[in-house]
């Protein structure tokens, strides 16, 4: 067996402890399940309502960040400008913000009375309060997980590919669609998966902007929320079907040391 | 066939260059690490912009006078030591790379290419069950297929394995025959092999240009040597590892394939693996010749010694203990397992 030379033996109990963090909450989740109803409890009207409307805006939202991380991504690891770093921090910001004060942001920006908002409404445009609020919530908080994996995988791809296809007399757009983004397909799926995970599991943003009308705006994160109160074993049971998404998702993409060529 | 003519001047790297290439030659630029080789390559292909550049390939103008043209309009082939094949692709979809790029359907000309650097049967494969020297291989079939005007190699066989380097020198010198190509090297080997003319780059400017032969065999002084760190002597093959010089001197070495008796060869040996004795040694070394000291030159710890046209490196010590100084009879021994064979 190959001797780790910087793994002392006192490391192994915080590992393990700091996993069992992670794990136990989710082996509680599973013992509180009531199995015998649970056919019922996941098909209710609401639930099918929360569970259909979650999968697609977080879809929607998917789709939107890949419009717009992947341009986003390109242009910040091939800028090494002053004002990239600037821009970053920007992207950074989500990722640290408390979901409900990005809800009350996106709020004083495109709600009703908000600064883009109010000129929106006079064409006709309403967003907060609406299916479309739901997407942008979810795509505000989701976008960075896309941008940081993806602006990562392309700083660490060696750009000489990029300059052989250019001097085999590929255009730029060919380049790029032919050589880079297959050379980054890890970190762009790795990067696709966590935004729509991240999307799925929205809930501060969207229920301050977007709030909680069943089959609009009920995304199932808020259905479980507001179950809780009402129907706690209904919660656990939606609660569980989430974490049986998120595992799958996780499965299907995360295959640690695998060379995808 | 066109000429290729390119002035660099890029003060951020030290480099004020000038070189041009006759239509269908090869030029090859010989100088340490850090003289501007590269981003004269680099500003050639177009992806490097210095503060001055002018580069035109035949008639058309591709940098200079406020002309830049995009790399891929050059027509400019660029290879380096590392092939980088496309590692999500074939072999055949990486020669086929270049033709799809400039919308051609028909992508015959890859698999011609790939049979004739010899790589057809890895067509299906990908690169990353290739050797380094079959991977370089395809890599030179992909550069070709696309008919450029003009073919950069950037130390095209320094990555490779010693036993690949005489074949893949061999490909080189087939296809790029009547070829207008700048080759960046650090081996006077492929230098002599591949080149028309030489020139001689140290701290981003030209120092010495000419006739490959010229430049290598009869340096200006031991700088062309010198820069290179070997001693590189021409002659004719007297045995399957035993070569002549015109001066009558006689040098056995190791040959990776046998040379054959009359025929053109060369022997490549380190400074470093040159003695130098005041009385004729016995013993082992089969290389004992006679020489005259032309000049001594201190550098750091080790004394280079130029004799009859041949460098050695000996301690300072030893040095002066010989009393080695200009016009001094010695007789020089080499190991015949330091001295490099090869036909040219």
């Amino acid at each position: 067996m190959r001797t780790r030379p910087d793994v002392p033996a006192w490391i192994v109990p915080p590992a393990l402890i700091g996993w069992a963090l992670l794990a136990l909450p989710l082996v509680g989740l599973v013992l509180r399940v009531d199995w015998r109803d649970f056919g019922s409890l996941v098909t209710t009207e609401a639930s099918r309502a929360a569970l259909w409307l979650s999968l697609r805006t977080a879809s929607a939202s998917t789709v939107l960040c890949l419009l717009l991380g992947v341009p986003l991504a390109l242009v910040l690891a091939r800028s090494t400008a002053r004002w990239a770093s600037a821009v970053r921090a920007v992207v950074l910001v989500p990722l640290v913000l408390p979901p409900v004060v990005g809800g009350i942001a996106l709020l004083a920006t495109f709600g009703r009375r908000g600064w883009l908002g109010q000129h929106l409404e006079v064409l006709g445009i309403e967003i907060a309060f609406t299916t479309v609020a739901v997407v942008l919530a979810q795509a505000f908080v989701s976008l960075p997980f896309l941008v940081v994996t993806l602006e990562g995988a392309l700083r660490a791809a060696d750009p000489g590919y990029a300059d052989v296809a250019a001097t085999l007399g590929a255009a730029p757009g060919r380049v790029l669609g032919r050589v880079t983004l297959p050379l980054v397909a890890p970190g762009l799926v790795a990067g696709t998966v966590l935004s729509f995970a991240r999307a799925l599991g929205e809930f501060g943003a969207t229920v301050t902007f977007a709030g909680s009308l069943q089959g609009v705006t009920r995304s199932l994160p808020t259905e479980i929320y507001l179950q809780r109160e009402v129907d706690p074993d209904a919660a656990i049971a939606l609660s569980f079907l989430l974490v049986a998404v998120a595992v799958a998702v996780i499965a299907l993409v995360h295959r640690p040391g695998r060379s995808p060529w | 066939m066109v000429t290729l003519e390119a002035r660099v001047r890029d003060p951020e790297r030290g480099v004020a260059l000038e070189i041009a290439v006759r239509a269908g030659a090869t030029l090859a630029v010989l100088g340490p690490n850090g003289a501007g080789k590269s981003t004269v390559l680099r500003t050639i292909a177009g992806l490097h912009r210095p503060a001055g550049a002018h580069v035109r390939v035949g008639e058309r103008l591709l940098a200079g006078d406020g002309t830049w043209v995009a790399p891929h309009r050059r027509s400019v082939a660029l290879l380096g030591q590392d092939p980088r094949l496309f590692p999500h692709l074939t072999v055949r979809e990486n020669v086929a790379f270049g033709l799809r790029a400039r919308g051609r359907a028909d992508t015959a000309p890859a698999d011609r290419w790939l049979e004739r650097v010899g790589a057809q049967q890895w067509a299906d494969r990908r690169p990353a069950e290739l050797s380094g020297g079959q991977a370089q291989r395809v890599a030179i079939a992909r550069a070709l297929a696309v008919e450029p005007d003009v073919v950069l190699l950037d130390e095209p066989l320094a990555a490779l394995d010693v036993e690949a380097v005489p074949e893949l020198r061999r490909v080189l010198r087939q296809v790029l025959a009547d070829r207008t190509t700048v080759l960046v090297t650090h081996d006077p080997l492929d230098a002599l092999a591949l080149a028309d003319e030489v020139a001689i780059v140290e701290a981003g400017r030209v120092v010495h240009l000419g006739a490959a032969r010229h430049v290598l065999l009869h340096p200006r002084s031991a700088f062309g040597a010198a820069l290179a760190g070997v001693n590189l002597v021409e002659g004719v093959a007297v045995g399957p590892d035993r070569l002549r010089v015109a001066d009558g001197r006689e040098l056995t070495g190791t040959a990776l394939t046998p040379l054959s008796p009359g025929s053109g060869a060369t022997a490549t040996f380190a400074p470093t693996a040159v003695a130098v004795h005041r009385v004729r040694p016995g013993g082992s070394p089969r290389n004992v010749v006679p020489a005259v000291v032309a000049a001594v030159e201190l550098r750091g710890g080790t004394c280079r010694v130029e004799a009859s046209g041949w460098l050695a490196d000996v301690t300072t010590a030893a040095a002066a203990e010989l009393d080695l100084e200009p016009g001094r009879d010695v007789w020089l021994s080499i190991k015949a397992t330091e001295v490099r064979l090869d036909p040219t």
